[in-house]
C-alpha cells in the first residue's frame, strides 16, 4: 500500500510541472511491437520523417520547430488510452493513431479534450459527416469510399455490368473488417451481383476452410479486408488454391510489401487499393539527404518510399498542412488544437501544392468543409510484380458512389447523434 | 458419387492434415509435461524465436543489432553472408540446446518441487523474457524463410480427381506443404519413439517421466534429463516454427499457434505422444467438418472456439484425455 | 515494536474475530482507506486516473474474482476474458435498454448476469481437474467472444460492432462518457473494490471460504467430511463470475468507454489476470492487489524510465519492457514462489519480532 503515497507525491509533482508551450507538439502513437508492428513500423518512420525534414529544412512550420512524441501502442485500446493520457498535457496538436481499435476510444474522448483527431481511410467511417463529429477527420477516404472503390473498378473491367457475377469478402473478424459489409450489400442489390462473406479470426495464421469454401464455390472476385499475419497467409493460400491472382483485390491496409513478400513469385499479379501513390518522389531524396544521413531517421532507414512509409508521410504532409492553414487563419505561430481543428477544416490540397512539396500526384486534390470531413474517397488500384518488387499502379484515381455512401454516413451518423445528444451543427 | 460427398471428404482430408500441423506444435508440450510436469505456456514463443533464429541465422544477420546501434551509435544490420539452409539449421539447435542449459541452470533447477502452477507461471515468464529477447535479437519485421519447401496446392492429384462427382468437382485439393508437414511429423515421432525405446538417455528419460525419486536412485542425473527434454522441446518448436513460418513468414503472430495446440493437448492427453497425434487429427477435423457443415449457417469463423468445445465433449468422458495416464485419487 | 498483539487485549469474541487482529494493521488499514478516498480524488488528474488507478482498481476487482475460484477453491480459470466480456455486454444493454435507472445498479445486475453464465460454464469442474479445466473454460472463452461479435442484438446492431458507453450520472456527476471527471470515475471504482473486497474477505473467512479451501486441498476428503462439491464449486464459480462481471462492466463502462470484444476481453486479459493472481499470491485479498498494482504499474514504471528519461526509442523500450517483466517473474518465483503476499506475511511475521528476532 505503500505505493498508493509514492503515486500521490508522484501527483504532487506532476501538478507543479506545467508543460512548457514553445513547439508545436505532434505524438505519434505507433507500434513497432506485437502482431502488427510490421505494418506500424513504416508507416511511424514516414510519419516522423517528415516532421524531421521540416524542421531541418524549413525550421519547421511556420518557423516553429516540431516536437514529435513518440508512444507505442502495440495495437492494444489499453496502452493507446494510457499513451493519448501521457501526451495530451504536452499540448498535442493533432492525433493519428493507426488503429480502428484506438480510434473508436479516442473519438469521445478527443472531442471532450477538444483536440483533433484524424483516421486517415480508418477508424470510424461516419466521421465524414462533420456536422456531428467536429473533432474527426477522415479524409482523404474512408472504408465505404474503398468497397465503393473496388465495386466501381470491378464494373469499368466488366463493361459496366456485374449482374449474376460473385463476390466474396474475406474480412478480419473486427470493427475493422466489418465496416464495408453494410456499403457492399447495397451495392450487391444496386449492381445485381452476389456477395458471399467469409469471416477470419484474429490473428488469421488458419484460412484452409475460407480458401475451400472459395475454391469450391469459384467467386468471380475475392476482396479482402486484412491486417497482420492475415494477409500474408491468405495471399499464399488464393496462391495455393490456384485463386486467379488478378481477381483478388485487397484494401489499402492490405496492399503492402510486407503483405505479398513472403508467398514469393506466387503473389505476382495481386491487386490492392491504394489511397496514395507510389512513385519514386523528390521528397525522398530530400529526406535521404537531410533526415537519414544526418542521423535522424526514425527507425534503420530502410522502409524509405515503402506503401507504408509513403502512407506514413502523407499523413504527416497533411497534418502539416493543416498546421499552417491554421497559422494562416489565425496569423500566430504557435497554435493551439482547436485552432489546428480550424485549419483542418479549412485545408485544400491542390495538385499544384502537392508538386510544389516534391510530392506530385501522392494523392487527390480535395478541400474540406465542415459539412464534410471525408474528402473525395478517392483511390487507386495496384499491382504487385513479384519480379521487380515494386507495386505499379493500374489505374488513375476512382471515384466512388457517393450516392451509396452519402446515406450510409448521413444515417450512421444520426443514429450516433441520437444515441450521444449530439445536435449537429458547425462550430 | 455425388459432388457434395466429394468436397466432405476433401474437407476432412484437409481437416488432417490441419490436424498434423496443430500436433507438431503439441507435441513439444507433451515432451515437456511428461518429464518434468512442466506445462510450457512458452512453447509458441519458443517455436517462433527458433524460426527468427533461423531466418535471421540464414539472412547473416547481425544478432542485437538495433540495440548495438542505439548504444555505441553505428549503423550495422548484416555480417554480409548467407549460411546455407542445412548449417543454419545446424547453428539454429546449438542456439535451442544452449537456451535449454539456461532455462535449466537459471530458472527449473531453482524450483523443483514446486507446485505445478508455479511451475506454470514460471514458464509464462520465459515467454515473456523469449518474446523479448526474439524481438532484441531479430528485429520485428516478417521474415522469409527460404527453405524451398514446396507450396501450392498438388496439381498432379487434382487432374487425376477432376470430375469424379460432375462437372462441378474440381478434384481433391491437397496443400504439398501439407504433406511435408505429415511427413516430417511421421518421422518426427518415429523417431522420438525410437529414441526414448532404444537409447540410453531415451530409458532414463521414460524412467524420470515415470518417478523422479526412483529414476535419482538409480543414478540418473535429473538435470541432464531435464535439459535434454528442453532441448528435444526445442528441437519440435524449431521444425512447428518452420512448418507454420513457411505459410505466413516469421513473424510475432507464429506465438499464437500455442493457442491452437492447447485443445489438441487436452484431447489427446498431456502426457501422451501418440495422443499429440491423435488429438490433432480429431481437432483438425472436427472443426473443418463443423465449419463446413454448420459454420455457414451460423456466420462462420467457429474453428476456434469449436476445437475447445469438441475437446471439453471428450473430457466430459474422459477426463484425462484419450491417452493420458488414469487419475487415480486417494484420500 | 509497534507491531504485536501484546497489551492488545481482546474481551468479546466479535473482537476476537476481528480481519486485523493487531491494532497497528488496523490503523495503517484506516489510512490506507483514508488517503484513497480523502487524498487521492482531489489530487488525480486526467493521466493518474485513466492510465494508472482506474485500471489498477477494476483489475483488483477482476483478480479478486479469480483469486476466489484458483486461490481459494483450487479450480484454475482462464476464462476471465470471457466473463468480463459478459458483465460488459450485459452492463451495455442495459444502460441503452433502461437509461433511467442508476449505473450502480447496472453494474450490480451485469454482476449478477456473469455469475449465472459463470455457473453454467463450472458444470465440467465437477469432472475435469487442473489444467485440463484450465483448458476447458478456455472454451468459454473463446465462445463467449465469438458469440458477442457475431450476434448484432448484443451490440444493437451498429454497423462495426463497437459498443460505446452513453453518459451516464451518479447523483449530478457523470461517471461514464468523455465528460466524466477523473475523480469521479476513480471514486466510483474505489468505492465498489472496497465493497468488493470486504465483501470477499468476510466470505473466505467465514463457513464458505472454509468449504472452498477443504474442495481446493483434496475435494474426495470434502466430500466425506459433508461439503457439497457440486454446489460448492458452483457457489465459488458464481461469486467469482460475480466479482469478474462488475470489473467487466466498469472496465467497459468507466475505463475505457468503447470496446470491441476480441480486443479488450480476448484471451491475452484472461492470462493477464491468472499472471496477477499467481504473482499476487493465491488465496490472498492483499495478493490480488499487489498483483493488479504489478502488473498495471509496472510496465508504465519502465515506459516512463525508458523513454522519458533515458530517451531510448520506444521500440527498444517495449523489448526490453517483456525482457524485464519475463525475468522479474521468474525471479520472484524462485526467490518466493507463493507471491508478493507471502513476501508480505514473511514481512509482517519479521515486524512482530523486531527488534528482537530471538
Amino acid at each position: 500500500m505503500k505505493m498508493k503515497k509514492l503515486a500521490a507525491l508522484a501527483i504532487a509533482a506532476s501538478v507543479t510541472a506545467a508543460p512548457v508551450m514553445a513547439e508545436l507538439v505532434i505524438p505519434d502513437l505507433s507500434y513497432r511491437t506485437g502482431p502488427y508492428a510490421a505494418g506500424g513500423t513504416p508507416f511511424s518512420d514516414g510519419y516522423q520523417d517528415y516532421f524531421n525534414l521540416l524542421n531541418a529544412r524549413d525550421g519547421g512550420i511556420g518557423g516553429e520547430p516540431v516536437r514529435i512524441l513518440e508512444c507505442e501502442t502495440g495495437y492494444s485500446t489499453e496502452r493507446g488510452v494510457e499513451c493519448y493520457e501521457s501526451t495530451k498535457g504536452e499540448g498535442a496538436l493533432i492525433y493519428q493513431p493507426l488503429s480502428t481499435g484506438i480510434a473508436y476510444q479516442l473519438i469521445p474522448k478527443t472531442t471532450a479534450d477538444q483536440i483533433p483527431l484524424h483516421t486517415m481511410g480508418y477508424g470510424r467511417t461516419s466521421a465524414a459527416d462533420g456536422e456531428v463529429f467536429n473533432w474527426v477527420f477522415n479524409y482523404p477516404a474512408n472504408y465505404w469510399d474503398a468497397a465503393s472503390v473496388m465495386v466501381n473498378y470491378l464494373l469499368d473491367e466488366n463493361g459496366g455490368s456485374l449482374d449474376g457475377k460473385t463476390l466474396a469478402l474475406v474480412y478480419h473478424n473486427s470493427a475493422y473488417g466489418k465496416e464495408p459489409i453494410r456499403t457492399l450489400e447495397t451495392l450487391s442489390e444496386m449492381h445485381g451481383f452476389n456477395l458471399t462473406q467469409l469471416a477470419v479470426d484474429h490473428p488469421g495464421q488458419e484460412q484452409k476452410s475460407q480458401w475451400l469454401q472459395i475454391r469450391r464455390e469459384r467467386p468471380d472476385y475475392v476482396l479482402m479486408w486484412g491486417w497482420g499475419v492475415m494477409n500474408q497467409v491468405a495471399i499464399q493460400e488464393a496462391a495455393n488454391i490456384g485463386f486467379p491472382m488478378e481477381n483478388f483485390i485487397g484494401n489499402w491496409w492490405a496492399g503492402a510489401e510486407h503483405d505479398v513478400t513472403p508467398a514469393g513469385a506466387a503473389a505476382n499479379g495481386y491487386k490492392s487499393l491504394n489511397m496514395n501513390r507510389i512513385d519514386d518522389l523528390p521528397v525522398f531524396a530530400e529526406i535521404s539527404s537531410l533526415v537519414h544521413d544526418a542521423g535522424n531517421a526514425a527507425g534503420d532507414g530502410s522502409n524509405i518510399g515503402k506503401v507504408l512509409y509513403t502512407r506514413g508521410m502523407y499523413a504527416a504532409m497533411l497534418a502539416a498542412e493543416a498546421i499552417a492553414k491554421a497559422q494562416e487563419i489565425h496569423g500566430v505561430a504557435q497554435v493551439t488544437p482547436a485552432m489546428v481543428r480550424d485549419g483542418m477544416e479549412a485545408l485544400e490540397i491542390t495538385d499544384a501544392r502537392m508538386e510544389e512539396l516534391g510530392m506530385a500526384q501522392i494523392g487527390p486534390a480535395f478541400s474540406v468543409s465542415c459539412q464534410d470531413h471525408g474528402g473525395t474517397g478517392f483511390g487507386i488500384v495496384q499491382e504487385w510484380d513479384a519480379a521487380s518488387g515494386t507495386w505499379t499502379a493500374l489505374t488513375d484515381y476512382i471515384a466512388p458512389d457517393d450516392s451509396v455512401t452519402g446515406p450510409l454516413v448521413t444515417e450512421d451518423a444520426a443514429a450516433f447523434a441520437a444515441e450521444n445528444n449530439i445536435t449537429p451543427g458547425c462550430l | 458419387m455425388s459432388t457434395d460427398f466429394l468436397y466432405l471428404v476433401e474437407v476432412l482430408i484437409n481437416g488432417l492434415m490441419a490436424g498434423v500441423m496443430y500436433s507438431l506444435v503439441a507435441l513439444g508440450f507433451v515432451l515437456i509435461f511428461k518429464a518434468s510436469g512442466i506445462f510450457n505456456y512458452a512453447q509458441g514463443v519458443m517455436a517462433l524465436f527458433a524460426a527468427l533464429t533461423l531466418a535471421g541465422i540464414m539472412e547473416g544477420q547481425v544478432p542485437f543489432a538495433h540495440i548495438i546501434n542505439a548504444i555505441l551509435g553505428t549503423n550495422i544490420h548484416h555480417f554480409g553472408w548467407h549460411v546455407p539452409a542445412v548449417l543454419a539449421i545446424l547453428m539454429t539447435i546449438v542456439v535451442m540446446v544452449g537456451f535449454a542449459w539456461g532455462v535449466q541452470r537459471f530458472v527449473f533447477r531453482h524450483l523443483v518441487g514446486q507446485e505445478p502452477i508455479i511451475l506454470f507461471m514460471a514458464t509464462i515468464g520465459l515467454a515473456y523474457f523469449l518474446e523479448g529477447v526474439g524481438d532484441l535479437m531479430w528485429g520485428s519485421d516478417i521474415k522469409t524463410l527460404a527453405l524451398g519447401l514446396p507450396q501450392g496446392g498438388s496439381r498432379w492429384l487434382e487432374d487425376m480427381t477432376v470430375g469424379w462427382g460432375g462437372d462441378d468437382f474440381y478434384g481433391f485439393y491437397i496443400d504439398k506443404l501439407d504433406m511435408v508437414a505429415t511427413i516430417v511429423a511421421i518421422l518426427l515421432v518415429a523417431s522420438l519413439i525410437a529414441f526414448s525405446q532404444y537409447t540410453k538417455h531415451g530409458r532414463a528419460m521414460r524412467a524420470v517421466a515415470d518417478d523422479h525419486q526412483a529414476a535419482l536412485s538409480v543414478g540418473i542425473s535429473l538435470n541432464f534429463i531435464w535439459i535434454l527434454v528442453w532441448s528435444l522441446a526445442g528441437f519440435v518448436a524449431l521444425v512447428a516454427g518452420i512448418m507454420w513460418g513457411a505459410k505466413s513468414g516469421v513473424q510475432f503472430s507464429l506465438s499464437m499457434i500455442a493457442l491452437k495446440a492447447l485443445p489438441v493437448l487436452m484431447l489427446g492427453g498431456f502426457t501422451s505422444i501418440p495422443g499429440a497425434i491423435v488429438g490433432g487429427l480429431i481437432i483438425g477435423m472436427g472443426e473443418k467438418l463443423f465449419e463446413y457443415t454448420v459454420g455457414s449457417l451460423v456466420g462462420g469463423a467457429t474453428e476456434n472456439w469449436f476445437a475447445y468445445v469438441l475437446a471439453l465433449l471428450f473430457l466430459v468422458f474422459r477426463p484425462q484425455g484419450l491417452f493420458g495416464e488414469r487419475i487415480i485419487e486417494r484420500v | 515494536m509497534f507491531y504485536r498483539e501484546a497489551g492488545d487485549f481482546k474481551t468479546s469474541y466479535a473482537e476476537d474475530n476481528q480481519t486485523f487482529p493487531i491494532k497497528f494493521d488496523r490503523y495503517r488499514y484506516w489510512l490506507v482507506l483514508a488517503v484513497a478516498y480523502l487524498v487521492i480524488p482531489f489530487m488525480i488528474n486526467d493521466y493518474w486516473a485513466n492510465a494508472i488507478f482506474v485500471p489498477f482498481l477494476i483489475y483488483a476487482i477482476a483478480a479478486i474474482g479469480l483469486n476466489i475460484l484458483t486461490g481459494y477453491c483450487g479450480q484454475v480459470s482462464l476464462g476471465t476474458g470471457g466473463f468480463m466480456a459478459v458483465g460488459a455486454y450485459a452492463c451495455y444493454k442495459l444502460m441503452t435498454a433502461f437509461p433511467d435507472v442508476n449505473i450502480v445498479f447496472h453494474i450490480l445486475v451485469s454482476g449478477g448476469v456473469t455469475a449465472m453464465v459463470g455457473a453454467a460454464f463450472g458444470l465440467p469442474s465437477l469432472r475435469i481437474k487442473g489444467f485440463y479445466l484450465a483448458v476447458a473454460t478456455l472454451a468459454a472463452q473463446f465462445f463467449l467472444v465469438w458469440l458477442f461479435n457475431k450476434v448484432g442484438w448484443f451490440y444493437n446492431y451498429s454497423a462495426s460492432g463497437q459498443i460505446s458507453a452513453p453518459e451516464r450520472f451518479v447523483g449530478p456527476f457523470a461517471v461514464t462518457g468523455p465528460n466524466a471527471a477523473p475523480w469521479a470515475q476513480y471514486m466510483i471504482c474505489l468505492v465498489f473494490v472496497t465493497v468488493c473486497a470486504v465483501v470477499a474477505r468476510n466470505l473466505t473467512r467465514g463457513t464458505l471460504g472454509r468449504k472452498l479451501m477443504a474442495i481446493r486441498d483434496m475435494d474426495i476428503a470434502a466430500e466425506i467430511i459433508g461439503v457439497n462439491p457440486l454446489r460448492t464449486k458452483l457457489t465459488a464459480f458464481a461469486i467469482s463470475s460475480f466479482f469478474i462481471g462488475i470489473s467487466g462492466a466498469l472496465f467497459f463502462a468507466v475505463y475505457l468507454g468503447a470496446v470491441e470484444v476480441g480486443e479488450a476481453f480476448g484471451i491475452q486479459k484472461s492470462f493477464l489476470v491468472l499472471f496477477m493472481v499467481i504473482i499476487g499470491g493465491l488465496g490472498s485479498i492483499f495478493g490480488s492487489f499487489a498483483g493488479a498494482a504489478f502488473l498495471v504499474l509496472l510496465p508504465v514504471a519502465l515506459k516512463f524510465v525508458g523513454s522519458d528519461l533515458m530517451g531510448w526509442p520506444t521500440d527498444l523500450v517495449s523489448h526490453l519492457q517483456l525482457v524485464i517483466i519475463g525475468a522479474l517473474i521468474m525471479f520472484f518465483l524462485i526467490k518466493e514462489p507463493h507471491g508478493l503476499a507471502q513476501l508480505w506475511r514473511v514481512t509482517k511475521e519479521k515486524l512482530r519480532l523486531w527488534p528482537f528476532p530471538h
